[in-house]
């Protein structure tokens, strides 16, 4: 399958200033976004999934910074480096809500309490189309008929209290799919619903996915999300990407000690109680105060001198890359056993 | 574990707990929100019990219920005191003493470890108030009581100086733990114990309460949405949708051999962690009543695919069907007839 990058990220480094202290949040990842494909980002809280999004979306906090590395937006009249673009300018405020999109993880909130579903949904569209009113109602009509809402007619005049978690969460979508972007980043879209709701986005998602050929961006924590929804997977943890690759490759012969360390803790629906579970020992370091070199590596059981050196990132397979000076050996560990079990 | 021959701790019969809506200038009641609507269940000795169900169904109020932090409105909670206790007693007609014995005997983690510890008590403190409450006043017998149990969750004995800001969430949900396990309960409400934890963490949590629960012979009653987790965990499986119960079983019986249709839609919507596995997800249309009018006849037929006419007029009750030769108690009309058996 051809495979067309829309965005590309590389060695992009941000970090948050805080009273004479510096957190470098994202130190140095790389990734692209396809046409047509979902990149699911996972990792554990204090990760760095959503920073990525923000920078991407140049909503970082105001004592943020994007210090080194460059965010490409592959426009179809020339590329774009949005890391260059003035936070607030008019370019960005141009791409942003029309080229690139972004659902919230709570929509409550996300939405303007105080005006109707209607309006906050045509705002998008009064600053990114040259449709007048009557046309931008219709077309929000559409788009809450498209998300599935019932009665759309009364529901365009409610306000955001008036819905529910699920129906609030469709009409976030429904903003951003309003100009049809090229790139939908999606912040943990689904946490705050329930899982019969998040399955009704996540059929929603993939429907829109196919019919427009967007880019999805979907940050979790949900390794069940990531194997349903996925086709290329990101891990992170401590602001680098450990391991990335296509969901198969990484779930089934996860090379970072950490995915596969992250695979053994979580318990699998219809394994019961026969399942060992394996927590991972120890909790994620104080991010103002890191361990040197690789960031897992007081977590890790595969730990070695070399580890006090950040591994650079090396490919495992085609279209798998790991960052981990042991990747042969996890690599080895995880397919050996997996062929054990077989037999 | 087999549930057959074992002694009922707390046998729940038609409990009912219902909010008043309060409106108008006098603030009449208008209303009630029926939270736990009917509730018969019965708890064993030494078992844990899952109850399952997506926001809202009344999980929560009814482990609160159980606990006395909410007033149960109708029915009857016989609680098994044992002999030096006086035998069962109802718990929602408990003397101020008994009521006391209750709340040494049953014990309560909540879902929030940044919000159920005072932040500005050191552990110690919020640790020593229960103990004092049930008569042990020595300071250094506390000390020591206090220090045991936080070795018990695998915490250090210094941390009881320290403040609830110092800890991870993961460790604050430990504490959690110890606080309810210091007075030694037999019976221990987990309401949404580790679902605000990372999943590295989350692991470590339900090792640890599994392991107390093999050390101190405890009764869980472990709420929570998140099924894989409940699969792990528990002995029995209790499914809730608007206040009712509608399906109870072994935990296998409710995976192997799912009767009602809201268990099997909730099953099916849960993401699973292998990417070979695309399974065909049920996906329910609009979301759960409104619980201030529940639908009439069955609470789930609005929603229902397998909806049939008597559905609509008739409340189905749980009834104890026998599948496999396992009691399976089920609340649904599909199942008039008896129960189909699989070959």
């Amino acid at each position: 399958m051809q495979q067309q990058a829309i965005i590309t990220v590389k060695d992009l480094r941000t970090y948050f200033y805080s009273d004479k202290r510096c957190n470098k949040v994202l130190n140095g990842i790389s990734f692209e976004l396809y046409k047509g494909r979902t990149l699911c980002v996972v990792g554990e809280s204090g990760c760095g999934k959503s920073v990525t999004a923000s920078s991407i979306m140049q909503l970082l906090p105001k004592l943020s910074r994007i210090e080194s590395g460059s965010i490409t937006y592959h426009a179809p009249d020339g590329d774009i480096r949005i890391d260059l673009l003035e936070r607030n300018g008019k370019e960005m405020r141009s791409l942003r809500g029309a080229d690139i999109a972004m659902i919230f993880q709570d929509p409550m909130t996300a939405l303007n309490p105080v005006y109707t579903i209607g309006y906050q949904i045509g705002e998008n569209l009064k600053y990114h189309t040259t449709l007048d009113k009557e046309a931008r109602r219709a077309r929000t009509l559409e788009l809450l008929t498209q998300m599935g809402i019932s009665t759309p007619e009364k529901r365009i005049d409610q306000y955001p209290h008036e819905f529910s978690g699920g129906m609030r969460q469709r009409a976030m979508i429904a903003m951003a799919m309003s100009c049809n972007p090229k790139v939908l980043i999606a912040d943990e879209p689904t946490t705050a619903l329930d899982v019969t709701i998040q399955a009704q986005i996540f059929e929603l998602m993939e429907k829109l996915k196919t019919e427009h050929d967007t880019a999805v961006m979907l940050i979790t924590h949900d390794m069940g999300v990531v194997s349903e929804l996925a086709d290329d997977v990101a891990v992170m943890y401590m602001g680098n990407i450990v391991e990335r690759g296509s969901v198969k490759e990484v779930l089934k012969h996860p090379a970072h000690p950490y995915t596969s360390a992250l695979l053994r803790s979580i318990p699998v629906l219809h394994k019961g109680k026969n399942q060992n579970l394996q927590p991972i020992r120890g909790s994620t370091p104080d991010p103002y105060d890191r361990p040197k070199g690789c960031q897992f590596g007081p977590r890790c059981d595969f730990f070695c001198e070399k580890c006090n050196e950040m591994p650079p990132e090396s490919p495992v397979c085609a279209g798998h890359s790991v960052r981990c000076w042991n990747a042969d050996q996890v690599y080895g560990s995880v397919a050996k056993a997996g062929s054990e079990s077989e037999r | 574990m087999s549930v057959a021959n074992k002694e009922i701790l707390l046998e729940l019969r038609g409990v009912k707990t219902f909010f008043p809506i309060r409106s108008g200038f006098f603030n009449k009641i208008t209303d009630h929100v029926k939270a736990v609507n009917d509730i018969d269940l019965d708890i064993y000795r030494g078992e844990t019990l899952g109850l399952v169900g997506e926001s809202g169904c009344g999980k929560t109020t009814l482990g609160k219920s159980i606990i006395q932090l909410v007033h149960a409105t109708d029915g009857t909670m016989m609680y098994d005191f044992g002999e030096s206790g006086g035998g069962k007693k109802d718990l929602r007609k408990l003397s101020k003493e008994d009521e006391q014995m209750l709340h040494k005997r049953a014990q309560i983690v909540f879902q929030d470890p940044y919000s159920s510890l005072n932040p500005s008590f050191t552990i110690f403190q919020s640790l020593a108030d229960p103990l004092r409450h049930f008569g042990v006043k020595d300071k250094e017998e506390q000390r020591k009581i206090i220090g045991d149990i936080l070795e018990a969750v695998n915490m250090r004995r210094e941390y009881m100086d320290r403040y609830p800001h110092e800890f991870s969430g993961g460790q604050r949900q430990r504490i959690g733990i110890a606080r309810a396990l210091c007075v030694n309960p037999e019976m221990v409400v987990c309401d949404e114990a580790v679902s605000a934890l990372d999943v590295s963490i989350q692991a470590q949590v339900l090792n640890l309460l599994m392991k107390l629960k093999e050390e101190r012979n405890l009764t869980y009653i472990f709420i929570t949405h998140n099924l894989s987790v409940v699969e792990y965990i528990s002995d029995r499986i209790a499914v809730m949708y608007l206040g009712k119960i509608v399906e109870l079983a072994d935990t296998e019986q409710i995976f192997d051999n799912t009767m009602h249709p809201y268990t099997e839609a909730l099953l099916s919507a849960i993401p699973i962690v292998d990417p070979d596995h695309k399974h065909s997800r049920i996906v329910l249309e609009g979301d759960v009543p409104n619980p201030v009018r529940p639908p009439d006849g069955c609470l789930f037929h609005p929603r229902c695919k397998k909806c049939m006419e008597i559905c609509k007029k008739e409340r189905p009750k749980l009834i104890k069907h026998t599948v496999e030769g396992k009691d399976h108690f089920c609340a649904c009309h599909l199942y008039d007839n008896g129960v189909a058996q699989k070959g």
